[in-house]
Order: structure tokens, then sequence, then C-alpha cells
């Protein structure tokens, strides 16, 4: 390529740099007025944002998979190591949980015989769709995971999301493959909940640590260490009884409750989908209606 | 000589490297890895690849480019769309302007550089965030990442400098 006369080189060369510094100020503007929009308007991005989290969902889906199985060798490897405390420990639960199991049976029958005394209409069951963690969040400030499900596999916005041992978050965003959940721990998440034997209601809010605290209990409640937290089920949004975890101090930091759930150890969690209507739905209905009718 | 068809596609890919490599790094700060905390253990790759390519290859990182790459942070990691875009365009902005200061000095002085430039710019990112949620939120979480990515530049941009080496040389 033959290179450019110099006279023009000399005239061009500021103007390029110029247009070089304008092109980083464009942007720079650009950025935020794209932060104050979506300030402003919430949901006015979100279908590109979930156009483009689809687009990335398999290469997330692959990319996830070897770190994975990377873990799961060194688990092997820890488990292996423990196996003979583990035995020891696992006999003694078992002989305890037999117990359990007898007291649990007498248990079920007694309600039996009550709900049919009340003539007692029972909760709609529970579907549940199984989904994996294909991206953990990497910021600071954001606690939020993808799973690979999505409005195909009847996913919708505010289902719960488990896994056994609790409560891990809800669905905040849905695109055809794969959805965005917001934990527990994140600054934006208030659930109802009920502490305790008496079952206080109040409301657990997340700060993005790994203790969320619990807020809006009334003055005259009596918190104690080690009490249970559970959903209450109020707003309908979250179907009640999940359990979500203990108590773990009550200083001046606030009551801080230590959750069942360790966000390391999760990797494929079940979303529940009970029907409910909740405050949170879209047009979620019509989709139903029409699944069902297939 | 005439390029060849897999020559020019060669160049092409070797101008397009550090684009590329920033992308990865955006991904690779998402992958779950299951550790406790894992999500203030993972340093802020991205951020390390737009301080080292605008400092050592500017013509090959454009400002668009960085525009893009934050919005796709912003998306993936699901913070408020054109939060990440407008840090990393900030810090493309000072190392692009403060060259001159960091040409042919020693590591140490690249290595504090960025000490400086990602405390200003998870500072940044706090600030944002607290006026964006309009809340207080505790500066905590961003210390053990901030103190974790400036541990792990080194090694990071070891690896910058042997892909640097295997570029077509700058036409300045």
């Amino acid at each position: 390529m033959a290179k450019r006369p110099e006279s023009i080189q000399r005239v061009t060369a500021p103007l390029r740099a110029l247009a070089q510094r304008f092109a980083f100020l464009f942007l720079l503007l650009a950025a935020g007025t794209v932060l104050m929009v979506g300030k402003a308007d919430p949901q006015i991005f979100d279908r590109a944002r979930m156009w483009v989290t689809d687009t990335s969902a398999p290469m997330l889906e692959a990319l996830s998979k070897p770190v994975a199985t990377g873990a799961a060798i060194v688990d092997e490897a820890r488990y292996l190591v423990n196996l003979r405390e583990e035995n020891v420990t696992l006999r003694k639960d078992n002989a305890r949980l037999l117990q359990w199991q007898a007291a649990a049976r007498e248990l079920a029958a007694e309600n039996a015989r009550l709900r049919e005394l009340l003539n007692y209409v029972p909760a709609p069951e529970a579907q549940y769709i199984s989904a994996r963690i294909i991206a953990d969040t990497g910021g600071a400030f954001v606690r939020t995971m993808l799973v690979n499900a999505g409005k195909r596999d009847g996913v919708r916005i505010g289902l719960p999301v488990v896994v056994g041992e609790g409560l891990i978050g809800r669905i905040v965003e849905t695109g055809e493959r794969a959805s965005r959940i917001l934990l527990i721990n994140d600054l934006n998440s208030r659930i109802p909940v009920a502490v305790g034997q008496n079952r206080d209601r109040a409301v657990l809010a997340g700060d993005n640590s790994s203790q969320p605290k619990i807020i809006y209990l009334a003055a005259n409640a009596n918190i104690q260490l080690g009490a249970h937290v559970v959903t209450s089920g109020q707003g309908g949004v979250f179907p009640p009884g999940l359990p979500v975890g203990i108590v773990g101090g009550t200083g001046a930091n606030g009551i801080r409750v230590e959750t069942f759930v360790s966000q390391s150890s999760l990797e494929y969690v079940r979303i529940m989908d009970l029907g409910l209507a909740g405050v949170l739905d879209e047009a979620p209905r019509q989709d139903q209606v029409r699944q069902e009718a297939k | 000589m005439k390029a060849t068809v897999w020559q020019r596609l060669d160049t092409l890919l070797r101008n397009t490297t550090p684009v590329l490599i920033t992308l990865c790094m955006v991904v690779a700060g998402v992958i779950p890895i299951r550790l406790p905390e894992a999500s203030f253990i993972v340093p802020m790759l991205a951020l390390m690849s737009v301080y080292y390519w605008s400092m050592h290859r500017t013509e090959l990182l454009p400002a668009a480019a960085v525009f893009v790459i934050g919005i796709f942070q912003d998306i993936l990691t699901g913070a408020p769309l054109g939060l990440n875009a407008f840090i990393l365009l900030g810090v493309f902005g000072i190392c692009v302007t403060q060259r001159r200061v960091f040409y042919n000095k020693s590591f140490a002085v690249v290595w504090w550089g960025f000490m400086v430039v990602a405390a200003a710019a998870l500072l940044c990112e706090w600030i944002l965030m607290s006026i964006y949620l309009e809340m207080f939120i505790s500066p905590k979480p961003a210390l053990f990442k901030y103190f974790m990515t400036i541990a792990l530049y080194p090694p990071i941009a070891w690896l910058f400098v042997r892909i640097q080496r295997s570029l077509p040389q700058e036409n300045i």
C-alpha cells in the first residue's frame, strides 16, 4: 500500500487524534446515559439482556463443565481420605434417623386422621424444574447466578429456587435457554420469613455478605440464637415453610442468619413451580393454560 | 509480496487478539468455581486485560471495543447495564493518556500503576452502585477482591507479554 503524501498526513494526523478522543468521550457519555436510562426504567433493556444471555448460554454451559469435573475429582479424593470417620458418623446418624422415621410415621397417620375430620383441602403439589448453574457472577456488589433452564423449560419470573437443604433465591430474568437467579444474599433480595417457634413475621434482607440479616421484626419479639428461619408465604411469592437458615448472631450488627445452603457447593438446583399468582408475574396464566391444553 | 488469504487471515486474527483476550477474561470471570466465597476470590480479569493492552498496544484495542466488552460484562454478571462499560472506559482513558509515563519503565512501576488504577476503578464501582441502589453498601466485599486482583496481576501480565511477542510489530 503506497504511503500517503506527507502533507496530507500532517493534516489528517491531528484530526484523527481529535476524532479518537471525541469517540472516547462519546462512548464514556453513552455508558453514563445507559446507566441512567437503566435506572429510570429497569425493564427497558431486559429483552436485549436476555437475548445476549441466551446466546452465551451454550458456551457458558460447555465451559462450566470442566471446572465442575475438576471440582468433582477433588471431592472424590477428599471423600476417600475421610472414609473411615465418615462411616462412624453415618452409623450414628442412621440410628438416630430410624427413631425419627418411626415418630414421623405416627405423626403422618395422625395428620391424615385430623385432615379427614376437618375436610382439609391440601395445598397444590409443586412441580420442579431441574437446572445446572452455568455462570456465577464475578461482581463484588451483585449476587446472581445463571442457570441453563429458560422459558422453553417452563421457567417464569418469580419462581423460588431451592436445593435439598433450603432456599437459594428466586428467578428474576428468563430467556429461552437460560435464567438468572437472585440469591438471598444479594442487596436487592427481600424475603418474608417466619422466625423461631413463635413464627414471628420478619423480612430477610441480603447485603452482599454471606449472612443476610433480619429486618422489620416486631419490637417485642424475642429471637434466640439457633432459631429456625423459614419462609412465611406472605405476599404469595414464596410458598410457606421453605427452610432458609438459623439465627447465627444477634449483636450490634443486626440479627444475622446463617443460611442452610452454602453457595460454594451449588451445582444443580431445582426451580419450584406451584402455580401461584404472586405479585411479580407478567403473563403466566396463558402459557400455563396453553401447556395444559396440549 | 502480495499477502495470501491465509496470511491476511493470520494478520486479522493477530490484530484482534487483545479484544478476544479481553472477552475471554470476561467469560473466565463468571465461570462457577466451587470454592467458598468464590465471588470474592475471582479477580477482575477484564480490568487487567484492558489495563495491559491499552497501555502496550493501544491501536489494537479501540474504545468502541472496550465499550462493547463492558456492556457484555454487565449483561453476564447481572450488574446495572453500563456500569462496567463506564469503568473499563475510564481505565482505558487513563492508560492511553498516561502511556508515556510507563514507557520503558520496569515491571514493578507498571504493577504499582495497576494498583492505583484498580483501586480507583473499584472505588468508582462502589460509588456508582451506592448511587444506583440509593443505599449505603458495605465496601468490604470489594476489599478482598482488590487484593486478589493486584496479587494476580503479575502472572496474568506475564501471559500477556508472551502473547504480545507473537503479535506483528506495531507500525508507529
